[in-house]
């Protein structure tokens, strides 16, 4: 049987405000435990909560940003349930009115583009953390995290594959830190997804029973939790049993999922307004303000740059994966004036490459946008061929300087004195003569081999085209 | 909607709330007044009426995103049953 899966995700992104949601307590991440959980964090009796004007910006922006509904009225409840991490004994989120409704956000793939639609995103306070190392039997409960506040973003069950759901996933993490409202630290939980999987048969309209895999905080976790349900999900049908809906845990050790907590008590949360909040109300002129606050979007960007550069969709979506990069190549390509492909190819190519090896970002590049531009634009006035500017962008990257300090103290310049190159191609035909003789009895190949003698007599600096030129008027007698 | 005596266990047991048999049989009955009295409610045509989150027509405000609040810990954790490291104590919980 031809199985299809079915995936939805809800994220939580923690908004990168200075203080909670609900209280002035500081939300820096690292700190001794409990140093950041106030009053109203630890629910000392009589405390309220007071809305953070940071989180409500956050939230409307990032709606902007998806193209959805910004709901002028939302309403904060109650979500009831018992945990020590949890002093109040309720979770305040949004349940009927949330903040944001009815976005969507379009993912490349490698081989075609994907729209998911986001059903909707609120508004909620994290939960502080539980220790369970040993305390004399007992659990440890800092409150730090308490009432940090979260964007909770839930997509409808779109996603047809793993890498699809990864796609989103990193898409969505590009767009909050893009428009500033997520510094999307994974390893710190700051961007932490939850995925519903669940597999139908090939053509059938109904959904099958979904099982949620929780507390996923990498895009490969992400990606091997959802095959390894999908899987499991597959076999277990097929063996004539059924999926039976509940939370699961991804276990990263033994690349499975287990179940979480059996629902002998389905979860009744028993959700309603909270009365110690108003109903959230954004006006105009606040709208307004987190418009003029949000910055060109990566897929506007994109089709510019596919516009402005002629680059290909490829190129221009690895262009303006991050805020950072995109502004790298926009000021490489201006200072260069060339053609702009050969500044992606070089920013995509060697740049990242290097980036990657030494395990730095984009911000720490030893060579800069103006320095790589003055290589490119030595390459296309031809003081340089390509292989030697590997040689220059290699230096550049110690610190050598700028490429033609390079060029100058190492002596790079190419030869493109057309008497020099004729030298050099007189020598090796004259060094060579069985070779020259099996080229004029039609063997071409051998071109090859007279091209790679005189660059090597060249140390790599003869004009490549002049050489071709030069070489096949000799060979030709 | 009537309420059965197992209703009133169940949410009682929810909210983490220990009661005898008589109690909840007690409970029922008050609990099924009310649910009279909301069912009467249900009967009003509410129509283009739309649903209050607030008795009062006022609106959330909201406060600058600053940090505002001190580290109070010694403070607070002089008055906790039980601490260690910094950390609030309590008994063991296991997922």
């Amino acid at each position: 049987m031809q199985w299809e899966v079915v995936i939805g995700l809800e994220t939580h992104a923690q908004l990168s405000t200075n203080s909670k949601i609900f209280s002035g307590a500081s939300t820096a991440f690292g700190a001794a435990p409990n140093v950041q959980a106030c009053a109203v964090d630890l629910a000392l009796p009589g405390v309220l909560p007071v809305l953070n004007k940071g989180a409500v910006e956050r939230a409307v922006k990032f709606g902007l940003a998806i193209g959805a509904k910004i709901n002028r009225k939302s309403i904060f409840a109650r979500k009831n349930y018992f945990y020590p991490d949890l002093p109040k004994g309720y979770q305040i989120s949004q349940f009927e009115l949330p903040i944001v409704a009815e976005g969507e956000l379009t993912v490349q793939l490698p081989d075609y583009e994907k729209t998911v639609r986001i059903t909707r995103a609120h508004l909620e306070e994290d939960a502080g953390k539980s220790l369970h190392e040993d305390f004399h039997g007992m659990t440890g409960i800092d409150l730090n995290r308490a009432g940090t506040p979260l964007l909770e973003i839930v997509s409808e069950p779109d996603m047809r594959s793993a890498q699809e759901a990864v796609a989103y996933a990193k898409a969505l993490h590009s767009l909050v830190r893009w428009i500033g409202i997520c510094d999307g630290n994974m390893q710190e939980g700051s961007f932490r997804c939850d995925a519903n999987v669940s597999v139908r048969p090939k053509g059938q309209e109904a959904f099958g029973t979904r099982c949620e895999i929780k507390n996923l905080n990498s895009f490969k976790f992400l990606e091997k939790a959802i095959e390894y349900e999908v899987r499991r999900q597959i076999e277990l049908i097929e063996d004539g049993g059924t999926v039976v809906q509940e939370t699961r845990l991804y276990d990263p050790d033994r690349d499975e999922t287990r179940s979480m907590r059996s629902k002998e008590e389905a979860n009744d949360y028993r959700y309603f307004p909270d009365p110690d909040l108003l109903p959230l109300v954004v006006d105009e002129a606040f709208l307004d303000q987190a418009r003029t606050g949000l910055p060109e979007l990566p897929q506007a960007m994109r089709e510019r740059f596919m516009g402005d550069y002629a680059l290909p969709a490829y190129d221009a979506g690895v262009l303006t994966s991050s805020r950072e990069m995109a502004a790298y190549f926009e000021d490489t390509a201006k200072a260069f004036g060339g053609e702009a492909k050969i500044a992606a190819n070089w920013i995509m190519g060697d740049l990242s490459a290097a980036l990657n090896k030494d395990g730095k970002d984009l911000a720490d590049s030893p060579i800069s946008s103006a320095l790589l531009a003055g290589l490119l634009k030595r390459i296309a006035d031809g003081t340089i061929s390509g292989k030697i500017a590997k040689e220059v962008f290699a230096a550049m990257w110690a610190g050598e300087g700028d490429a033609d300090a390079i060029i100058e103290a190492r002596g790079l310049k190419q030869v493109s004195d057309a008497g020099a190159i004729e030298k050099i191609v007189d020598d090796i035909l004259a060094a060579n003569p069985a070779q020259v003789a099996e080229y004029r009895a039609g063997k071409d190949k051998v071109f090859g081999f007279f091209v790679g003698q005189a660059m090597k007599a060249s140390k790599g600096k003869a004009n490549p085209a002049q050489l071709n030129d030069i070489l096949k008027k000799k060979l030709a007698g | 909607m009537t309420l059965a005596l197992a209703d009133v266990k169940r949410i009682a047991h929810l909210a983490r709330i220990e009661v005898s048999d008589q109690e909840a049989a007690e409970y029922l009955k008050q609990l099924s007044g009310i649910f009279a009295l909301v069912e009467e409610m249900q009967a009003v045509d509410t129509t283009g009426v739309e649903p209050m989150a607030h008795a009062q027509e006022v609106t959330q405000r909201l406060r600058q995103d600053a940090v505002t609040e001190a580290d109070l810990r010694a403070q607070f954790q002089a008055v906790a049953p039980q601490t260690e490291n910094g950390l609030y104590l309590v008994p063991k919980v296991i997922e």
